[in-house]
């Protein structure tokens, strides 16, 4: 049973989170260097790159890298900090087991291991393979991404596989294969600069992606304007020239009726629509009613301002429209995306010069991650799992028969309800926090405690991991050679500055030596994580995400290479689509027919206030790097309801009061913020804490019908003032929630 | 001054509508061992009830700098590049006169060491050719250090602006502020 051994206060007295802080006396070593280490950020997709000071195999800190050619030097917090992480006192430096009544004690690695492999093999063998599932994350380097997706399928030998990108990007993933045949964003940022209208459609920049904001900014130097459509007045939407503060929930009606505004007022490219796409009639058909009154009716937004963008999307001769999660947290997600990209298409403004399209890719490595086989319907290169040719072209690469390939598993939150039904019985995880990261969170963490047998890999233990019967302690991103791929399709080098300390070892070594003792040792035989990079070359060699020609000596020489990158003497592809040759089967992008329909929970008389969740720029995604750092923490210690002061005054809600914020899934006490940078039917509230403080108790587990990602940004509440001002972040410690 | 590979073609730009409000500037300021962990630099919201609006506060290092004038134990002082360096230890008698009399606020007295200190535009990396830590890792440009012609060419909207009225008084400062084109100076009215 996967139940918590002890009270969850007295493993966080344990193991934490508790707060790393630089010593104000100085840091020994940091005047005198080892090593200077040039690697990037661990954090999000966009990859800075950073130069990390060695001493001692520890890291003492930083010097930002102004030579790396997308961020030269720029830096948000999370990255100033990130060095905090290395060294910390909740390090994990043995195996652990869990012992009812005692908590964790710790265990020798070939006993951790004989118990694991014994535990795979009891549940195998009782209910079959598929009742293993494995969970893995996309903060892993390409390497261990596409290792997990062997090691699931030959290894494991289930099709029960999946990650944490289910979470993040699959919405435009799906939608980016549908429309264009490939999954990457189509230009890199340099193609902001000169971008006549650049328009961000649910991303807050300035606090997810900060170093973009300087390529937003080059836009607007040289004339550009930014269009930003958000819910809340972010710091990148307060200097924007126009905002639109949508109702969450409705993007696919504001994109269908500027699309309607486009068609009516003749702003397309009739020869780019003719010659190179599909299915415009459709978009059209589809859009045929959206007029403005509807538009505001339905969105929110006054029909003065969809107009206005309308007239400034239209006619432009340059454009970037950039998504994130904004618009892909939905149950529309899918088509949220198609509609922005029929926008895009419309005005034939793509594959030229300051003409982009691109949604912005959460996580480190949450690009490369999601090429490379640790999806459960895909394979390597984003071969698809049920398509014959692709399996039997892995299975070469791979050595194995093809019938032996699992098929299409389930999604990351299919599974965790799947285990809630009791048919998956054994779970491993690695690099995944689902209990703070999952939506409806009270279900994962009832499934959790119905699990045989759980296994996780991590470096620290996070909330999730505290209920597992085995934690192995995995690697640091700093403690392993390998590669990511940022946002921007550039493949990029993370460099090992240091070994991991006391008895935790490199996940690497870690799936290898499991995959020997389940048996299938000749299939991985890797001394480096370069010869892991080299079979990845050929695996992905001729599917769209093509990385054959890409070398780590390559990488190195330019700084980064983007794929597609088929041959050795390719140079990349910074900019997709130039040829106008998109990787769909007849060769054209493909419009789609987006009508318009409602989020998966609608406001009601009894739940009337829609709930929309989000980032804070200290913190990143589960916080089980960003808990641990102390400054990281200070800046914005707990949760905080941020709401209208018109919709305060409707609930007698007063500022810094303890408000109880209840949807059909739970209740959690929040302090209210009172800010009128908000939409006053909507209340916000980011998602980074755990426990009783995590906001993922209320929201839904509506999933899009074709990537599954959760409506993490839409869901229906009723607010309670509780009649006395909240406790200080000192006392509640919510970044230590149990 | 001993050897110093200073670079007076280079400039500080201050663009305070471009902040964020990260914090990145404060953090990495901190880092720096001279410092302790106290970052030099202050990034505050403005109203948040009423906006998202943060302004970030460096030191000006003024041409004629008001904090050495007033200081009784002429622990401050400009040096031959125009930059207004931190009281000395051992002169500093904390008596909080710079703080009061500096136009932007930027000295803080630091209680439990009874000193004052401030930004001194790192020294330690503009005096080897680097630019300041702050301008290095701003993510949005708000902080910005370079030449002026650097300047001219990445931002043709803006101008850069160092001389601040406040009521009769002006003050001419080294760091610049970004503002609209063809502006000459930042009127501080002491009406408001």
């Amino acid at each position: 049973m996967a139940t918590l051994p002890i009270p969850a206060e007295d493993i966080i007295a344990r193991f934490g989170p508790s707060l790393n802080f630089p010593n104000p006396e100085g840091i020994v070593g940091r005047d005198e260097p080892d090593e200077v280490v040039k690697t990037h950020c661990c954090f999000c997709g966009m990859q800075c790159g950073i130069k990390l000071l060695v001493k001692n195999n520890r890291i003492v800190g930083f010097e930002p890298w102004e030579e790396f050619p997308f961020n030269e030097g720029r830096l948000c917090p999370k990255g100033v900090q990130r060095y905090l992480q290395n060294d910390h006192p909740d390090r994990l430096l043995d195996p652990i087991i869990r012992v009812g009544g005692k908590g964790f004690e710790k265990l020798g690695w070939d006993a951790a291991m004989e118990r694991v492999v014994s535990e795979i093999q009891r549940i195998q063998h009782a209910h079959g393979n598929d009742a293993f599932a494995m969970l893995s994350g996309v903060s892993l380097t390409n390497e261990k991404c596409y290792l997990a997706g062997k090691f699931a399928r030959i290894a494991l030998k289930t099709k029960n596989l999946d990650y944490n990108g289910r979470l993040c990007m699959v919405s435009a993933g799906a939608g980016n294969k549908k429309a264009f045949g490939l999954d990457r964003g189509s230009n890199n940022y340099s193609d902001l600069a000169h971008a006549e209208v650049v328009m961000l459609c649910g991303t807050n920049v300035s606090e997810t992606f900060p170093t973009l904001t300087h390529w937003i900014w080059q836009a607007r130097d040289n004339g550009g304007k930014l269009i930003v459509v958000d819910p809340r007045l972010t710091p990148i939407a307060r200097t924007a020239d126009l905002h639109l503060p949508i109702r969450p929930g409705r993007d696919s009606a504001l994109y269908g009726a500027i699309l309607h505004q486009l068609i009516k007022r003749d702003w397309l490219d009739h020869e780019f629509i003719a010659n190179h796409t599909t299915d415009f009639e459709k978009a059209q058909e589809a859009v045929a009613t959206y007029d403005l009154d509807w538009a505001e009716r339905t969105t929110g937004i006054p029909k003065e301002k969809i107009l206005r963008a309308a007239e400034m999307w239209g006619p432009a001769k340059t454009s970037f429209l950039l998504h994130a999660r904004g618009i892909e947290h939905h149950s529309k997600g899918v088509e949220n995306v198609l509609a922005c990209i029929n926008l895009v298409l419309a005005t034939g403004r793509i594959g030229k010069p300051y003409c982009g399209y691109a949604t912005i890719t959460g996580q480190g490595n949450g690009q490369g991650g999601r090429e490379h086989g640790h999806k459960c319907d895909q394979l390597p290169g984003n071969r698809d799992i049920e398509n014959p040719e692709h399996r039997k072209y892995i299975s070469g690469v791979w050595g194995i028969d093809e019938k032996d390939m699992p098929g299409k598993g389930l999604t990351a939150y299919e599974i965790m309800e799947s285990i809630h039904r009791g048919e998956i019985k054994g779970l491993l995880s690695i690099c995944f926090n689902p209990l703070v990261s999952l939506p409806n969170n009270n279900m994962i963490r009832e499934a959790l405690e119905k699990l045989e047998f759980y296994v996780a890999i991590d470096f620290f233990l996070n909330e999730t991991a505290r209920h597992a019967d085995i934690i192995l302690p995995g690697s640091l991103h700093e403690e392993e050679d390998g590669t990511v791929t940022t946002a921007e399709g550039r493949v990029v080098r993370i460099r090992k500055a240091v070994s991991p300390p006391g008895n935790a070892r490199s996940d690497t070594s870690i799936l290898l030596e499991l995959a020997d003792r389940l048996g299938a040792k000749k299939f991985f035989t890797y001394d480096s994580s370069e010869e892991i990079f080299n079979e990845l070359r050929v695996a992905t060699k001729g599917g769209t995400a093509d990385y054959f020609g890409i070398s780590y000596q390559k990488i190195e020489d330019n700084m980064g290479v983007f794929w597609p990158c088929p041959s050795d003497d390719h140079p990349g592809t910074p900019r997709l689509w130039e040829d106008r040759k998109f990787k769909t089967p007849d060769g054209r992008a493909h419009f789609h027919g987006i009508a318009y329909r409602d989020p998966g929970e609608l406001t009601d008389d009894e739940f009337p206030v829609i709930l929309t969740t989000g980032r804070v720029v200290s913190q990143y995604l589960s916080g089980t790097q960003t808990r641990r750092i102390g400054k990281l923490v200070n800046q914005y210690p707990e949760p905080l309801l941020e709401i209208h002061p018109a919709l305060a005054a409707k609930f007698g809600i007063k500022d810094r009061e303890l408000v109880r914020v209840s949807t059909r899934r739970g209740s959690v006490e929040f302090p209210a913020q009172i800010v009128e940078t908000i939409r006053e039917d909507t209340v916000f509230v980011p998602y980074h804490w755990p426990g009783k403080k995590s906001v993922n108790q209320l929201t839904s587990g509506h999933l899009d019908p074709v990537s599954k990602i959760p409506e993490f940004k839409v869901c229906a509440c009723k607010l309670e003032p509780l009649g006395r001002t909240a406790p200080g972040s000192e006392e509640t410690k919510a970044w230590a929630s149990a | 001054m001993t050897t110093t590979t200073f670079r007076t073609d280079q400039e500080f730009f201050l663009d305070p509508q471009r902040c964020i409000g990260c914090h990145a500037c404060e953090m990495a300021c901190a880092e720096c061992e001279t410092n302790g962990q106290t970052p030099m630099i202050h990034v505050d919201y403005v109203d948040r009830f009423l906006d998202t609006q943060t302004s970030v506060q460096i030191c000006m290092h003024c041409e004629d700098p008001v904090c050495a004038k007033v200081c009784p134990a002429v622990a401050i002082e400009k040096d031959e590049f125009g930059i207004v360096h931190s009281a000395k230890t051992d002169r500093c008698i904390a008596c909080s006169n710079c703080v009061n009399a500096c136009p932007f606020g930027v000295p803080k007295k630091i209680e439990p060491m009874d000193l004052m200190v401030k930004c001194n535009m790192c020294y330690d990396r503009t005096s080897a050719g680097k630019k300041p830590m702050c301008a290095t890792v701003c993510p949005s440009g708000a902080l910005t250090y370079g030449t002026r012609e650097e300047m001219a060419g990445r931002r043709p909207g803006s101008t850069p602006v160092n001389t601040f009225k406040f009521g009769n008084q002006t003050v001419k400062t080294k760091v610049n502020i970004m503002m609209p084109k063809g502006a000459t100076d930042l009127v501080v009215d002491a009406e408001l």
